[in-house]
C-alpha cells in the first residue's frame, strides 16, 4: 500500500511543480479566504464512538491509587534523574566531585568564623564545633530541598511539557538529590567529629532514621511549594528570606534548649520553637552523633514530633500535589 | 498494514476541540507593575483590563484517527498544529470539546530530559527511563540506541560528555533514544529534518516500523515529500480550522495550490 501512494504521488508532481516566485508565498497569509467549515461529525457520534471502543479523555489526572502506582513505576527515573543532576553539578570544574564535600566544609567554616569566633554564640555549648556543623549541614539539606522543589515544575516546564510522568516524580527527586548531597557533606561531618574528639557510639545507628524522617518531610514540603510555584513562580522569589528566618529560628548556630533555659519566654514560644519541624531534626541529629548532647536536652516527645511532621508533611504534600497533577506545564 | 477490513479501531478522537491560550503580561498600555496587581486582585473579572490576551488557536476541530494510520498535519506558520498536537497528548487543555484516546499517545522527543554535561551513554539511560521504559527494556535496547545513531561510527563518542557532540550528532542521539520506545499513538513534530541524509533514510525507515507496530502516527511537517513518503491521510489546518481531511495526494495538491506551487524538487545529493 505504502508503495501505491509513493507513486502516486511521484506521478502527479510534474504537474503541481511550477516554480515558485519567493515573494508570492511570503504574503500568502495575508490573501487567506475563510475557509469552509470543516467536515464536523455530530456531538454525539463521536462520544459514543469513543465511549463504544472504551477510550478515555485525554490528559485526565488519574485517581490516587493509580497515581501512586504510576509514580512507583517511575522508581528508576526518580533515582537517575537525582543521579544525573548531582553528578551534572561539578562537572566543568577541574577539582568535580570534590566539590561534593568541599562545599559543606566551606559553609560549615564560614559559619564558625562568624558565629564561633566573632560573635561568640559558642559560650555555653560544648563541642561547639560539632555542633554547629551538624547543623549547618542537616539545615542545608531541608533548605535546597524546599528551594529546589519550589521551582521542580516551573524551572522544568520543557520536562513536563514533552514527558508523561506522574509530576510528583520532579519534587521527589530532587529531594533524593539533596540527600545524595547530603551523605556526602554526613561523610565529611564524620571526619570532623573524629577530629574533634568525638567518640563514635551505638546511637549513630540513630542517623538513619532521622534522615529518613527528615527525607520524607523535605519531599512533602517540596511537592506543596511546587504546586505553588508551579501556579505562582514568584515565590521562588520570596522564598530565601522566609528560609532564612525559618534558619535563624531553627537552632542552626544556637542551642535552642540553653537559651530557653536562662530567659522567661512566653510558654507558647517554648513550645513554638521546641516543635519547628527543622529544629526537631537538627537535635535529633546531634544526639545521634555527638556524645556530649544528652537526652534532657531534647524536647519532650521529640520523636513523636519527628514522625508527626514527616507524615503530615509527607502524606499532605503529596495529596495536594496531586490534586493539581493535570494543570502542570499548561497555558 | 491494510487490514481495515470490518470496523476499523478508533485510537483518537477529537470532538469539537476549542484550544485557547491565555497569554500574561501583554499590557497594553503602560504600567505593567500596575497591570501585574491588577491581574492578582481581579483575577477573572477583567482579564481584558488586566492584559491578559486570549488567543484562539485551534476551533472546533473534529477528526477520528484509526489503527494503523499515519497522518500528516499541515497549515502554513502558525496555524495551530502543534497546539493540537499537544493538545492530544493531553499536555494541553481542551476550552471546549474533547480528546479521547486510546492509550497514552505521546509526542516523539526526550530533549528536555537530556543533560548536555553528561555522557551520551548516561543520556540513554536517562532518556529512556524518563520515557517509562524499564531498566531491562533500557538495557535490551542500548545496543541498538547506539547502532541506530550512528554516534559510535567515528570513534568512541558515546562515553564523551554530549555537549561536545556536534549539533547533528546531538540530534541524531535524541532522536535514537526518542524512537526506541513503542507508542500506542505516536506524535512527530518535524523531527525528521535531522541529521545527514543517510540518517533521514534510517528514521524514515524507523517510522514505518513503529507505525507497523504502534497504532497510529501523526506527522506535523512542512516538508511536504516528507509527508508523501510517510502518510496516506493528511489534516490540513487553517488559523485554527480544520480546512481538509483527506488522502495525502488530494489535500496535498489543494495545498499547494494555496501556497502557490509544490515544493521544489528536492536535491539529488
Amino acid at each position: 500500500m505504502k508503495r501505491t501512494v509513493r507513486k502516486r504521488a511521484a506521478d502527479s508532481d510534474p504537474d503541481a511543480r511550477t516554480p515558485t516566485p519567493r515573494a508570492k508565498a511570503a504574503d500568502v497569509s495575508q490573501v487567506l479566504h475563510t475557509p469552509p467549515p470543516a467536515p464536523a461529525q455530530a456531538e454525539d457520534d463521536l462520544a459514543a464512538l469513543a465511549a463504544r471502543h472504551g477510550l478515555s479523555v485525554s490528559g485526565a489526572r488519574p485517581s490516587l491509587r493509580e497515581y501512586v502506582r504510576q509514580l512507583w513505576a517511575r522508581r528508576h527515573f526518580i533515582s537517575a534523574f537525582a543521579t544525573a543532576k548531582l553528578t551534572a553539578q561539578y562537572s566543568e570544574a577541574k577539582l568535580g566531585q570534590v566539590w561534593q564535600v568541599a562545599t559543606p566544609l566551606l559553609n560549615a567554616a564560614v559559619y564558625y568564623f562568624i558565629f564561633g569566633i566573632l560573635l561568640g554564640t559558642s559560650r555555653g555549648v560544648s563541642d561547639y564545633i560539632p555542633f554547629l556543623v551538624t547543623g549547618v549541614f542537616v539545615w542545608t539539606f531541608t533548605q535546597n530541598s524546599i528551594m529546589s522543589g519550589t521551582r521542580a515544575i516551573s524551572g522544568n516546564l520543557g520536562l513536563v511539557r514533552a514527558l508523561h510522568f506522574p509530576r510528583a516524580a520532579l519534587p521527589v527527586s530532587f529531594a533524593l538529590q539533596q540527600l545524595q548531597q547530603l551523605l556526602f557533606s554526613m561523610a565529611a561531618l564524620v571526619v570532623i567529629l573524629l577530629c574533634f574528639g568525638v567518640v563514635p557510639g551505638v546511637s549513630w545507628v540513630l542517623a538513619f532514621p532521622v534522615l529518613l524522617l527528615q527525607f520524607v518531610f523535605n519531599a512533602g514540603v517540596s511537592m506543596v511549594m511546587a504546586r505553588m510555584g508551579a501556579k505562582t513562580p514568584d515565590i521562588a522569589q520570596l522564598m530565601p528570606f522566609i528560609l532564612r528566618t525559618w534558619m535563624y529560628v531553627s537552632g542552626v548556630m544556637w542551642s535552642i534548649d540553653s537559651t530557653l533555659k536562662h530567659s522567661n519566654m512566653p510558654h507558647v514560644v517554648k513550645v513554638l520553637l521546641e516543635s519547628n519541624p527543622a529544629a526537631v531534626y537538627i537535635d535529633l541529629m546531634r544526639f545521634a552523633l555527638i556524645d556530649s548532647f544528652k537526652a534532657h536536652q531534647l524536647p519532650h516527645h521529640v520523636w513523636a514530633y519527628a514522625l508527626g511532621w514527616a507524615l503530615l508533611a509527607g502524606v499532605g504534600g503529596f495529596i495536594y500535589f496531586w490534586k493539581a497533577e493535570e494543570t502542570y506545564g499548561r497555558g | 498494514m491494510a487490514e481495515r477490513n470490518t470496523e476499523a479501531i478508533p485510537t483518537v478522537i477529537a470532538d469539537n476541540v476549542d484550544i485557547v491560550y491565555r497569554v500574561n503580561g501583554t499590557g497594553s498600555g503602560k504600567g505593567s507593575a500596575t497591570a501585574a496587581l491588577n491581574r492578582i486582585l481581579r483575577r477573572e473579572k477583567a482579564e481584558k483590563a488586566a492584559g491578559v490576551r486570549r488567543v484562539h488557536a485551534v476551533k472546533k476541530v473534529s477528526f477520528v484517527a484509526y489503527k494503523g494510520e499515519a497522518i500528516g498535519l499541515i497549515g502554513t506558520n502558525g496555524s495551530g498544529k502543534s497546539t493540537l498536537l499537544k493538545a492530544v497528548a493531553g499536555l494541553l487543555p481542551v476550552e471546549h470539546g474533547k480528546i479521547y484516546t486510546n492509550g497514552q499517545p505521546s509526542l516523539l522527543g526526550v530533549n528536555a530530559a537530556l543533560m548536555n554535561d553528561l555522557t551520551g551513554e548516561r543520556n540513554v539511560w536517562l532518556g529512556g527511563l524518563a520515557m517509562g521504559m524499564s531498566r531491562e527494556q533500557v538495557r535490551e535496547r542500548y545496543q541498538g540506541i547506539v547502532d541506530f545513531s550512528g554516534i559510535n561510527d567515528k570513534g568512541d563518542f558515546i562515553t564523551l560528555p554530549m555537549r561536545t557532540y556536534s549539533s547533528g550528532m546531538a540530534a541524531r542521539l535524541r532522536f535514537s533514544i526518542a524512537a526506541a520506545k513503542d507508542h500506542d499513538v505516536l506524535l512527530i513534530d518535524e523531527a525528521l529534518a535531522t541529521g545527514d541524509r543517510a540518517f533521514q533514510k534510517r528514521s524514515e525507515e524507523r517510522i514505518r516500523e513503529l507505525r507497523e507496530r504502534a497504532g497510529t502516527v501523526f506527522l506535523v511537517s512542512h516538508n511536504n515529500k516528507s509527508i508523501r513518503d510517510t502518510c496516506e491521510r493528511v489534516l490540513w489546518l487553517e488559523r485554527g480550522v480544520l480546512r481538509m481531511d483527506g488522502p495525502t495526494e488530494e489535500v496535498l495538491e489543494a495545498y499547494e495550490a494555496f501556497t502557490g506551487g509544490a515544493d521544489k524538487p528536492a536535491k539529488k545529493a
